[in-house]
């Protein structure tokens, strides 16, 4: 059986592998990729803790975690094709209307 | 053994997170490197007896989210991605903190558990976990079918019209 700490330690990880990819990448799609790699972390602790207390929940919210995972890609793609006809670019900083 | 099998995969997860994060260049060959990080997590997780959300990973995961990513990224042609130089300032402090963040966050992690629970047979094969799933969380089960429908909707209408 695998130590907790372990899979907990790669989950950190992965996560500030993530936010890193967030705060540092200027293209949306990378972006994207990133939430993702850091909503995966999430799921490693989830199905970690789930085996470490013998409860099935950890698992069930991994499903659920996958499931909106699907939902957000599905509506962040299509968000990065509107903006892409739009402005011709999937750089972050030329999509700045809202910024003040 | 196991633990030898956790640390290989281990090693190409974050190898392949590594190489999403640092391939400016090409966006295909960095959603390529993430799909190895998704099917290093999914081998993690049958470790952790994890079997069903195993083999939804490699499906969902590997199979589907990335297969969306690739087919955007080629229909907007992005092998070459535009940069906008913004500086070295904002990596180097992102960097800077995200390690300041991990140290102590794998400092505080020896000793933060108690003793593991003796696991019931069985455990985290489909059949327990549908049985969790369709009777103490099916109100969970029902808003998330709930939810993937709105989304859908939502990428067809976002897909398909210009906003103004």
């Amino acid at each position: 059986m695998i130590p907790i700490t372990h899979s907990i330690a790669l989950s950190g990880i992965l996560f500030l592998l993530g936010v890193l990819g967030v705060l540092t990448r200027r293209n949306l799609i990378a972006i994207l990729m990133s939430i993702e790699l850091m909503l995966n972390a999430v799921n490693l602790a989830l199905v970690a803790f789930s085996q470490h207390w013998a409860d099935y929940a950890g698992q069930l919210f991994a499903v659920m975690v996958i499931v909106v995972a699907a939902a957000e890609v599905a509506v962040g793609l299509g968000i990065v094709i509107s903006l892409f006809r739009n402005r011709e670019s999937v750089n972050v900083e030329d999509a700045s209307l809202l910024k003040w | 053994m196991t633990l030898g099998l956790f640390y290989f995969f281990a090693f190409v997860a974050i190898l392949g997170a590594l190489g999403m994060l640092l391939n400016t260049k090409n966006t295909v060959a960095g959603a390529l490197s993430l799909v190895a990080t998704m099917i290093a997590l999914g081998a993690i997780y049958v470790q952790l007896d994890a079997y069903l959300i195993g083999a939804l990973q490699i499906m969902v995961y590997a199979g589907a989210i990335l297969v969306l990513f690739l087919f955007v990224v080629m229909l907007l042609n992005l092998r070459h991605d535009e940069f906008g130089g913004s500086g070295w300032a904002k990596p180097v402090l992102a960097t800077l903190g995200a390690l300041a963040l991990g140290a102590g966050f794998l400092s505080l992690l020896p000793g933060a558990f108690d003793p593991p629970v003796a696991l019931p047979a069985g455990f985290g094969g489909y059949r327990l976990v549908a049985e969790a799933l369709f009777t103490d969380y099916v109100l969970a089960f029902e808003v998330t079918s709930l939810l993937l429908l709105g989304a859908m909707i939502g990428a067809v209408i976002l897909a398909k019209r210009k906003i103004d």
